[in-house]
């Protein structure tokens, strides 16, 4: 499978297909058994989560994982920290870090929540929360952000707001993402290329239009009977 | 109006918080007048206090559990104290033992940030058990179950600049109040951190900490390697102020103490285990007057702020207690 810079690609299929594996193997939540990563020339099989982050790969969770004790600047300075390998400093106060708080005023801006900057995590709304996890995602300036479902449990308003964002920072921040997403419409809106998994494996991948009329795709989605 | 109403609560509380803190230097200052008991009681207070910040470091900003403290304490002791019994220089003993104290954290710690939770907690408690057999078995060194006697409290010496006698407990004192609150400060310091923001972000998530590119267990043992040193510290400050080292001091029950001191002043807070240290040794020193089972009244009181004040005393004041102060002052005052 080859992920291509620039193509916003969604991965769709049915619960249990193996979305969420995928992207847990691309970043290294998970071990390979076999096969290889390649990333921009660079082998990653054996890289460490940690290591991949740097050297440009980042994601956010389906189950929305933020700094819940943190306020917004503080969520969004750590990963700064960590890509300015700034984060083991002793005595150095973040807060007074230029450089930081620059780029962390230009994040939440961004994400539409420069209000917020003092309030805790845990006592944003869940969009806002799913909101900042994409601004923490970005944070690390990667080249490849997987998104896993940035739009669950969100309003309409609320999935237009993601959809504008992850616009808004492919064209900015020069990122390609890859997303995973149950709403179809988000899907069809937002991609380039959208591959489809049914149980662990590819079914079709191609341009929203072709997967829209493809039939098997419809099969899994629709039930196996369909057109029978 | 009600921007006004918050900044000058907010700058009625910064006052309040001044003058206690005051206040406590200036009791802290004053207690050698009070007669040796005193000192002695106050100065295991501090002792006590520095052993739990460390402690609270792990627990309450990186969320560790750590049941294995004491056998850092008695490293930094033992170590102190063996280096004073051979050589008279207070410096050289505090400082030995903090360095024998934080490599021996350093190594254990690598072999137990591998693991969370309750996994994390039953590995501290048994290196620290590990540690007290050795100082139990290893009688030649440590003197087995007797301990090390006639520690002295030598001089404080920097050659060629100071020589300041130390025998005089009042003087002992001092010394030690000025370690603590150094130890004490560098960890606030590093609480507000950098370095303190990405522990924390190991408390709230893990995950989320490796997936902004950090590697979780190299700062968890950073964290360890931190409160182990600041438990030798609290060790070989303890040493010479009693004059001998027993092997009580690496006994799991001793472990126990910072978790009962930062479990009663409040966890999650930074003053929390410095207040809870000083609670400690008032209620053992009340309760003893009455009853040999100070420990089981401990208990009892602990079980209730656990089960009625999760946040300990100090929430219990900095959340109850001072908002109550300020509206009163309010409506006095008609300013809010």
């Amino acid at each position: 499978m080859t992920l291509e810079k620039g193509v916003l690609t969604s991965i769709i299929g049915p619960n249990g297909a193996g979305k969420t594996t995928l992207v847990n193997l691309f970043t290294g939540n998970l071990p390979c058994d076999s096969g290889r990563l390649v990333f921009d020339g660079t082998e990653i099989t054996r890289l460490t989560a940690h290591q991949r982050v740097r050297l440009g790969i980042s994601r956010s969770f389906q189950i929305t994982n933020v700094f819940q004790q943190m306020t917004l600047a503080q969520n969004l300075q750590l990963p700064v920290l960590a890509r300015l390998g700034r984060a083991s400093r002793p005595f150095a106060r973040p807060d007074r870090d230029p450089d930081v708080q620059a780029e962390v005023e230009s994040l939440l801006s961004d994400i539409g929540l420069a209000t917020a900057r003092d309030v805790r995590a845990k006592a944003l709304p869940h969009g806002d929360q799913r909101l900042l996890e994409i601004g923490m995602a970005i944070a690390c300036r990667p080249r490849l952000c997987f998104l896993d479902e940035p739009c669950s449990g969100m309003n309409p308003g609320e999935r237009a707001q993601v959809q504008e964002l992850v616009r808004k920072l492919t064209k900015m921040r020069d990122v390609t993402f890859v997303i995973i997403e149950h709403d179809m419409d988000v899907v069809f809106a937002l991609s380039d290329r959208v591959i489809v998994m049914h149980q662990g494996s590819v079914l079709a991948e191609g341009k929203p239009e072709a997967i829209r009329n493809n039939a098997r795709v419809k099969e899994i989605y629709l039930g196996e009977d369909v057109g029978a | 109006m009600d921007g006004w109403t918050t900044l000058t609560k907010a700058g009625r509380q910064t006052r309040l918080a001044a003058a206690a803190w005051a206040a406590l230097a200036v009791a802290l200052l004053t207690i050698p007048l009070f007669g040796d008991y005193v000192i002695w009681l106050t100065a295991n207070m501090l002792i006590l206090a520095l052993f739990a910040v460390g402690f609270n470091l792990l627990f309450s900003f990186t969320g560790l559990l750590s049941f294995g403290q004491a056998g850092f304490f008695a490293v930094g002791g033992y170590v102190c104290a063996l280096i004073l019994l051979a050589l008279p220089s207070l410096l050289l003993g505090v400082i030995g033992g903090v360095i024998a104290a934080g490599v021996v954290a350093l190594i254990i710690g690598f072999l137990c940030v591998r693991h969370t939770e309750i996994y994390f907690a039953m590995l501290t408690l048994a290196f620290g058990m590990m540690i007290h057999s050795i100082i139990w078995k290893w009688r030649s060194v440590t003197g087995g179950d007797d301990g090390l006697v006639g520690v002295p409290r030598a001089p404080l010496e920097i050659p060629g600049v100071l020589t300041i006698e130390m025998a005089d407990l009042a003087r002992y004192y001092y010394f030690v109040l000025v370690l603590v609150v150094l130890g004490i400060f560098a960890i606030w310091r590093v609480v507000r951190s950098s370095l303190g923001l990405t522990l924390q972000g190991i408390r709230d998530s893990e995950s989320r900490v490796t997936f902004i590119g950090l590697s979780v267990m190299k700062y968890r043992l950073i964290a360890f390697t931190i409160a182990g040193l600041a438990s030798g510290l609290a060790g070989a400050l303890m040493v010479p102020l009693g004059r001998s080292a027993s092997p009580a001091i690496a006994n799991w029950t001793f472990s126990a103490e910072p978790v009962i001191a930062t479990l009663l002043g409040g966890a999650f807070t930074f003053a929390g285990p410095i207040v809870g240290s000083f609670l400690f040794y008032i209620i053992k020193e009340i309760v003893v007057i009455f009853t040999g089972y100070w420990m089981m009244t401990l208990g009892i009181i602990v079980l209730a702020l656990v089960l009625g004040f999760r946040g300990g005393v100090v929430s219990v004041i900095q959340d109850r207690l001072l908002p109550l102060l300020a509206r009163r002052h309010n409506d006095q005052g008609g300013d809010g």
